[in-house]
């Protein structure tokens, strides 16, 4: 056990927005070096890292904090990329402005679906959002004059200021959008909101008792979800260059899902963990295993499948906290932070499980028990 | 007039096979409160091995007796290994994991016989019978597809009602602390539930498969259709999956037939929405209060 004792000025804010925009701040100089050290290849993938890290931090919002399971976070992503598709074939318009028609577009479709699906519990809406991820690519078999039929639409990428790479330009646009997403979203949780998310999850009669609207709360979270879906969408669009009902199969919900999961259902950092799985098994990792294992064409594109099964599986029955509640563990068990007088009002920090808990590990008693009840 | 008579007996048969994947979905969901969406994966993986026995030469026959086996074996083997860890956690977990299969499996069948699609070769002739003198939408394999169905609830009726397995089970499924209680190996009873469960799938699986296209993917929509059909059957009645069965059937086929194939995964989702938002308990289920 390592005992760290950290001066005053070390501290993290206690106000979550301060606290919450440094985590941000660190993240875009860390990405900014990452991507103008890496290639162009490189980029690319890093840039589809934080738009799966969107998308899955909205699943895990919706799940991991609130209670619901979403297997159509593919079909939203598919409103979000035609969202922005359409514009971009009718009209030019401003990219920030497509990225937002594109969230609202998705968040409308997402209050569409949450209406009823907010009165369903687990197993019925994992049933219904799978039809709606099964169903929704046939609607664009059906207007393929509106949809573009299997070709698809045809998005450009973003114009680069000066003489900047337009690939890493694209990359910027997409880590930046990913950071402020989990910035923004990161406030809600620590906010009214996630608390009353958390407690609709855990207990839905005592939620209603407490005075929280659980019909409102189970829709707020399904749209913020969605609306994350589909900025996510549109966000990947920009970079494959093209829109069809391919690019969204139902294996990629199940895709998110077992990002999510393995990253860490509820976690904003483990939707990164999950986001890095996302991009690089599929593309990368299964063909490294496949061929390290001289293994047939077909076990080799079949590979990718199978390992996110088995990581659902394995996961959910081994450590369904995932990555990140692991990595939460081993710090717990390794380091202690303190730093200095513990300031008052600590308790209700440790009751809404914020990841600064670890603070309070090495408080005096009293703040034993308030982490016991966390 | 041709066309409704044919689109209704199309709708028929498709809505028996409908029912018999619903009728493994309530008979899980009664026991252990679990939807198994890898019901459609299972039943996918038993129809290849029904394939690769036939591509050995030993007849339909033999091969149909296999899938139906390997169904035993393989719901119960999920039930053991899968199934029993996340019984007692939170219902999201046996959601993920049933995924996590479904997945797991198409990635397997993926990886042992390949993705592209491929025939399935039917019991009887799929050329359709003749009725005076025209012929209808209604082959010898329709009409195969209606006696199995119709068999396999029959025989499910006689084992809950007339056997003491099936009271058993039942008793294991509504009370199961009582029923240990008494001394009702409770555990063993829902494996049971799960392989009896994975049989009604095979059986599916033997009966989609000559009818569409047949890849690791062929059972996705027949899943998700035979959910609906459950829902609308009120998930915990072997008799409302039949009839949810029928109605989910003749429902997409009017719409296939009248308003186009492309429309049916969205007439099914408007279909779900509309019976969840109107009787979430379903159509024939008694309604109870929800458990808090």
């Amino acid at each position: 056990m390592i005992k760290l004792r950290l001066p005053g000025w070390a501290r993290l804010p206690r106000q979550p927005l301060l606290r919450h925009l440094l985590f941000g701040a660190v993240g875009v100089a860390f990405f900014y070096v990452l991507s103008i050290s890496l290639s162009d290849f490189n980029d690319f993938q890093l840039g589809e890292v934080g738009v799966y890290a969107i998308a899955i931090a909205g699943l895990s919002v919706l799940t991991g904090v609130n209670g619901q399971i979403s297997l159509g976070q593919g079909a939203f992503l598919a409103v979000g990329a035609y969202t922005l598709g359409e514009l971009e074939v009718h009209q030019s318009i401003n990219l920030v402005l497509q990225l937002l028609i594109a969230v609202a577009v998705s968040a409308l479709v997402g209050l569409i679906i949450a209406v009823p699906a907010t009165r369903l519990r687990g197993p019925y809406l994992a049933g219904m959002t799978l039809l709606l991820a099964l169903a929704l690519p046939f609607l664009s078999d059906k207007y393929s004059s509106f949809f573009g039929g299997d070709q698809g639409l045809i998005t450009l990428p973003p114009n680069a200021p000066g003489s900047i790479d337009p690939q890493r330009w694209l990359t910027w646009i997409q880590l930046f959008c990913a950071l402020l997403v989990v910035v923004l979203l990161a406030n809600v949780l620590s906010s009214r909101f996630g608390r009353s998310f958390r407690a609709v999850r855990d207990n839905e009669v005592a939620a209603s008792l407490a005075g929280v609207h659980v019909a409102r709360t189970k829709v707020i979270a399904f749209v913020i979800s969605s609306a994350c879906a589909g900025l996510a969408g549109a966000l990947l669009v920009l970079s494959t260059g093209v829109v069809n009902t391919g690019e969204f199969p139902l294996s990629l919900s199940i895709y998110l899902l077992a990002g999510m999961v393995l990253g860490g259902a509820g976690t904003l950092t483990g939707a990164w963990w999950g986001a890095i799985l996302v991009v690089y098994l599929p593309n990368q990792w299964s063909q490294s295993i496949a061929n390290a294992f001289h293994a047939n064409h077909l076990v080799g594109a079949n590979l990718a499948v199978i390992i996110f099964g088995a990581v659902l599986i394995v996961v959910m029955l081994a450590a369904p906290a995932g990555v990140q509640g692991g990595l939460r563990w081993l710090g717990h068990r390794l380091v202690t932070v303190s730093t200095g007088p513990k300031p008052a009002g600590n308790i209700s920090v440790t009751l809404q499980d914020q990841p600064v808990s670890k603070q309070d590990r090495d408080g005096p008693e009293s703040d034993r028990a308030a982490t016991s009840i966390d | 007039m041709r066309l409704f008579w044919n689109i209704t007996l199309g709708g028929v048969s498709e809505g028996l096979i409908f029912a018999s994947v619903a009728l493994g979905l309530v008979l899980i969901f009664r026991a252990t409160n679990i939807i198994n969406f890898a019901q459609g994966a299972m039943a996918m993986l038993t129809t290849f091995i029904a394939f690769s026995v036939l591509g050995k030469g030993v007849g339909y026959w033999p091969a149909f007796v296999v899938a139906l086996a390997c169904g035993l074996v393989l719901g119960g083997v999920v039930q053991l290994v899968l199934i029993r860890p996340v019984q007692n956690k939170p219902p999201l977990n046996a959601v993920i994991v049933t995924f996590g299969l479904l997945i797991l499996l198409e990635g397997l069948a993926g990886a042992i016989w390949g993705n592209s699609n491929r025939g399935f070769p039917a019991a009887f002739s799929q050329s359709g019978l003749v009725v005076g003198h025209t012929s209808i939408a209604f082959s010898h394999f329709d009409v195969f597809i209606v006696v199995a169905v119709l068999a396999l609830v029959v025989l499910v009726a006689l084992l809950f009602r007339f056997t003491t397995l099936g009271l058993r089970m039942r008793a294991a499924a509504f009370a199961p602390e009582a029923a240990r209680l008494l001394g009702v190996r409770v555990s063993w009873l829902l494996t049971l539930g799960w392989s009896f469960a994975a049989v009604a799938g095979a059986l599916a699986g033997l009966l989609v498969a000559p009818t569409s296209v047949f890849s690791p993917t062929f059972m996705d929509l027949i899943l998700v259709y035979a959910f609906t059909a459950a829902v609308i059957g009120g998930l915990d009645s072997p008799l409302g999956a039949v009839i949810g069965g029928l109605v989910t059937g003749l429902a997409l086929a009017y719409v296939g037939g009248y308003l186009g194939g492309a429309l049916e995964p969205i007439g099914a989702l408007v279909m779900l929405i509309v019976v969840l938002m109107i009787r979430p308990e379903g159509l024939f289920a008694r309604p109870t209060a929800r458990r808090v």
